[in-house]
């Protein structure tokens, strides 16, 4: 049995009177991916900022490795045009000044051609593979991703969720990431926790996918899902050669 | 050239060789606000070394020191967003400034209210410049301590804290350089003009500038076209100094936007 990452028992949160995090236990091992999902307002990102060290809880226990170096990478980055800024001088920010590391760190993560770039001109996308590359140059244990494919289009996001598995794998890090769509990230997911402030139900990704606690919590989010894919094979069509659609006859 | 014609050159080139690289980070952080409330409050601190017959330069960074911990108190419990906090200190100093002066005044004291507000370059002493220099080289070493966290923060503040930055105190200390330079500043281009060389010349630089390092250079070199156009025509046309510093600048600024923008 492998020794704990980062081990939470029982904590909870107040945050202005308001209950944000209730009692719960969550833990992480070296080659571990723990997904975190839940509604808006579940407390998920609040959960994040107590494993990184940046809020206290109230109440619990948290216990980290000694030394436990964490990635993490933030849910949205927005940099100001007014900063000049390419990617290879954000990359070092978090570097040791080894440039031929941070060369094959951005390699690896399919970003090596956008180093000379500012990093206001590359897209969504490219922005999460460079965010992951920072996280990756502090040589982390654990890696920690808030929501990582957001505003990337479909076919990045498995793509990119395919590479954070790779990654764990040749790195041996833990990951917990958060999400708020379990079933872009089930195949690369060991093990879920569905949160609603406590924590409403954990296990394997396809157990917890058809928990009636977690159907009841994304049921109309599960919707949304069903027309997502249906429009994504509609884009499929227009690239082939019969459509069948109405709205698509152009005379 | 005259003496004290070299001096003013001296003390303008000095001040804007630390204001340029910090008034990149203030406009980046969108501090700006931040410093015409330090500038504002460097009349009530000028009045208060006065009254305790000190340095109003001393008086100045005190002030300057009381307002930024003030503000990183106020900021806790933010129920006021940061720009009404510096809004009501900016003004409040202001004010309590003017009128103390004033009752200052009444007791029949000499007080130079119009030199406090624009400046007296002209009148830099040899010993105000040996001053000046001692805190240009403390500011201009804190800054090159600080620029990788200060840069890390500008660019996400809760990454820089998930990396183990000591973002609190390296904002308290940012302030702290600010008050600083501020203090310094006041002798050459007044108190209600000190925030345009912060961030004028930083502004000018950025279409020059691919990396944040290059911008902060170009901000100095801008700085000190700035000083050396300023002076030639407040001495060609008998104009003041410290507004002309200023006037050189915003044109500099206004010719900077000519070049087209690389957007590659």
């Amino acid at each position: 049995m492998s020794e704990f990452l980062i081990n939470a028992e029982a904590i909870s949160l107040q945050i202005a009177d308001r209950q944000v995090l209730d009692n719960i236990d969550l833990h992480v091992k070296p080659g571990e991916i723990v997904t975190l999902v839940g509604p808006n307002g579940s407390g998920k990102t609040s959960l994040v900022r107590l494993l990184l060290g940046l809020l206290k809880p109230d109440a619990g226990t948290l216990r980290r490795k000694p030394g436990l170096r964490i990635g993490y990478m933030p849910q949205k980055l927005h940099i100001d045009e007014v900063l000049p800024l390419t990617v290879q001088r954000f990359l070092q920010l978090a570097s040791n000044g080894d440039e031929y590391e941070l060369r094959s760190v951005a390699q690896r993560v399919g970003a090596v051609d956008l180093l000379k770039k500012p990093v206001q001109r590359i897209s969504g996308g490219e922005f999460q593979r460079v965010l992951l590359a920072r996280s990756l140059l502090r040589k982390p244990d654990l890696l920690v991703l808030d929501e990582p494919a957001q505003g990337v289009d479909i076919n990045g996001q498995q793509q990119l969720y395919q590479l954070i598995a790779e990654i764990r794998d040749e790195y041996g890090c833990g990951v917990l990431m958060v999400s708020h769509d379990l079933h872009l990230v089930m195949e690369a997911t060991d093990h879920v926790l569905c949160l609603n402030t406590h924590i409403c139900c954990t296990g394997h990704p396809e157990a917890v996918s058809k928990h009636p606690e977690y159907l009841k919590l994304f049921g109309a989010s599960l919707e949304g899902i069903a027309v997502y894919t249906h429009h994504h094979d509609h884009t499929h069509d227009l690239h082939g050669d019969v459509v069948d659609d109405k709205g698509c006859q152009h005379g | 050239m005259d003496d004290f014609i070299l001096r003013a050159l001296l003390a303008g080139l000095l001040v804007v060789l630390v204001s340029g690289p910090l008034g990149c980070v203030v406009i980046w952080r969108r501090m700006a606000y931040f410093g015409d409330t330090l500038a504002h409050s460097a009349l009530l601190g000028t009045a208060m070394g006065l009254l305790f017959e000190l340095d109003p330069m001393i008086g100045v960074l005190v002030l300057g020191i009381l307002i930024s911990v003030l503000l990183v108190l106020f900021q806790r419990k933010p129920d006021l967003s940061t720009d009404t906090l510096l809004g009501i200190m900016a003004h409040g100093a202001l004010a309590m400034g003017l009128v103390l002066l004033a009752l200052m005044q009444n007791q029949g004291m000499r007080v130079d209210l119009l030199g406090y507000l624009f400046g007296d370059i002209l009148a830099v002493s040899w010993s105000d410049l040996s001053w000046m220099l001692a805190g240009i080289l403390l500011v201009a070493f804190c800054l090159r301590l600080l620029w990788r966290s200060m840069l890390s923060i500008a660019i996400h503040e809760e990454l820089a804290r998930s990396e183990g930055i000591a973002v609190d105190w390296i904002r308290l200390g940012f302030m702290l350089l600010m008050a600083l330079v501020v203090a310094i500043a006041m002798k050459v281009v007044g108190i209600l003009l000190i925030t345009a060389l912060l961030i004028v010349p930083a502004a000018a630089a950025r279409r020059f500038a691919q990396s944040p390092e290059s911008m902060a250079a170009v901000a100095i070199g801008f700085g000190v076209l700035s000083v050396i156009l300023g002076m030639a025509a407040s001495i060609h046309w008998d104009s003041p100094t410290g507004p002309s510093i200023v006037v050189a600048s915003v044109l500099l600024f206004f010719a900077s936007r000519l070049k087209a923008a690389r957007f590659s």
